[in-house]
């Protein structure tokens, strides 16, 4: 199970990127996915269902789905703020999910909002305690 | 170290522990606990039609009806007239209830003259066995003293000869023969549930591991029941429970190939086939292509191109060949043509969708030798 240090993640498997060095005000952008563990658990992603660049996301609402032949999943929104980017490629190729999910396979990059909460996201040791854990 | 027992109620497999070992995902299906896949599933769907993936489907009903009044015996309750198979031919048929509904489709290998076997879905196999042993009180359920392997895609044949150390090109399609390998017989049938060639192995519980392990040697790729569904429905290959049922008749199935009017033998359910046979089916089971990347699932809603409801799907998944969600359901007919256009309903979204031909695939046939 990969979870990479520099990461920020949700109970609920998805993963924070802060990018560009900043610390996660108000203003600063951030890129989500999923896990590594989840794309285990799904199987073969067949679909993701993202919402469009201009969308708002609140933390802790469902934002979208991802698809495996035989689940459906709904993506939490890991993070409050506003979709600057899609990854549009996931749409003819949703198997970068499963082969690379902390890279190729990102989902979107959003604009915070609000500062992160980090007492509501998880450090990677953390995060790979509760897996481990079989937490749930 | 062993898992833990079975839940009570659940039959494991006599292979189980191999399917444990290879990493498979155990789910519970109709009472027995299954690999639903290994690694992959769409690994395991694209095995089957590139080369050569084994199903362990030892769940499945397995009755065995010997004796010359086997064949009559058994033309009384089900829907093809068996007496019409020769020796060493099998074919598709159907057990209708008096109102001419569906309550298992099964398959009827007469591997010899006086020497029948009937293999029934596993969800129904309870009652499919106790309707043989009332028509023919000889007849004996082997379901849980064998193992059944149903090894499929175009490269089967030709690792399963290697394997049993026979040529078995020659056994032609719903063709089916007893076969001596390591001291003990081996029912083989050419057919299958995927839409490729390929056979079903059906032998003794206790040797079923040394074919499963020759087999999984000589290259051929284990494979779960989620790959087994993604390609029985690329194939429009129906699931009792799902596209068929007790309130289904076989004539909107598409289906009526299985039922056999032209003899005098009462059958169970053949009045209400005859009527129905009579009239041009209202509603048929039709092919259903997504035209936009979405995902269709059973009991999705079906609308008319004006948005009117008109049904509900009956199957659904991603194809994985195609790359396109497939699914089916009734239509009335005037909508069951080919072309028509329709919508799904996938969660919030109505996506467009059109009827199609069936089967969604079809096996390339190979290419003639250029002269």
């Amino acid at each position: 199970m990969d979870v990479p240090d520099q990461l920020l993640y949700t109970d609920s498997d998805e993963w924070v990127r802060i990018e560009g060095g900043a610390s996660g005000d108000a203003g600063d952008e951030v890129v989500i996915g999923i896990t590594d563990y989840a794309q285990d658990q799904l199987g073969d992603i067949v679909f993701v269902e993202l919402p469009p660049v201009g969308r708002a996301l609140t933390a802790g609402v469902a934002f979208g789905v991802v698809e495996s032949i035989k689940a459906v999943s709904d993506l939490n929104a890991p993070v409050t703020g506003e979709v600057l980017e899609v990854n549009e490629s996931l749409a003819d190729a949703p198997e970068q999910v499963n082969a690379d999910p902390y890279g190729a396979g990102w989902f979107l990059r959003v604009r915070l909002g609000v500062p992160l909460d980090r007492s509501a996201l998880l450090t990677a040791e953390a995060y790979r305690a509760f897996r481990l854990d079989g937490g749930s | 170290m062993s898992d833990p027992p079975a839940t009570a109620s659940l039959h494991r497999l006599p292979l189980h522990d191999r399917h444990v070992a290879l990493g498979a995902r155990m789910a519970p299906f109709a009472g027995w606990e299954m690999p639903l896949q290994y690694e992959s599933v769409l690994d395991e769907h694209h095995a089957v039609r590139d080369g050569a993936g084994m199903f362990d489907v030892s769940h499945m009903g397995r009755v065995t009806l010997d004796g010359p009044a086997a064949a009559a015996a058994l033309r009384g309750v089900t829907t093809f007239d068996v007496t019409t198979i020769a020796p060493g031919e099998a074919h598709y048929s159907l057990f209708c209830n008096a109102e001419g509904g569906i309550d298992d489709d099964v398959f009827v290998y007469r591997i010899e003259n006086a020497r029948w076997l009937v293999v029934v879905n596993a969800a129904n196999a309870e009652a499919g066995s106790a309707r043989l042993r009332t028509a023919y009180p000889a007849a004996r359920d082997v379901t849980t003293a064998t193992v059944m392997l149903a090894v499929q895609g175009p490269r089967a044949i030709e690792l399963l000869s290697g394997v049993l150390g026979d040529s078995l090109a020659e056994v032609a399609p719903r063709h089916c023969l007893a076969f001596a390998w390591r001291g003990v017989e081996v029912l083989l049938a050419r057919t299958g549930y995927t839409g490729e060639d390929g056979m079903e192995c059906i032998l003794p519980a206790e040797a079923g591991g040394a074919l499963w392990d020759a087999l999984v040697g000589a290259g051929v790729r284990p494979a779960g029941l989620a790959a087994r569904d993604t390609l029985r429905l690329e194939a429009a290959l129906p699931l009792h429970g799902h596209d068929i049922d007790a309130a289904t008749s076989p004539y909107e199935a598409g289906l009526g190939f299985a039922v056999s009017l032209d003899d005098t033998a009462p059958f169970t359910g053949r009045a209400a086939l005859e009527a129905a046979h009579a009239t041009p089916p209202a509603r048929r089971l039709a092919c259903i292509r997504i035209l936009e990347r979405a995902v269709p699932r059973a009991e999705m809603e079906v609308l008319d191109a004006s948005g009117t409801a008109v049904t509900a799907l009956t199957s659904g998944t991603f194809s994985p060949t195609l790359r396109a969600g497939i699914g089916m359901a009734y239509l009335p007919a005037p909508l069951a043509s080919p072309g028509t256009p329709l919508h799904v309903r996938v969660r919030d979204r109505l996506v467009p969708a059109e009827v199609v031909r069936r089967p969604f695939y079809r096996r390339p046939r190979a290419r003639a030798t250029e002269a």
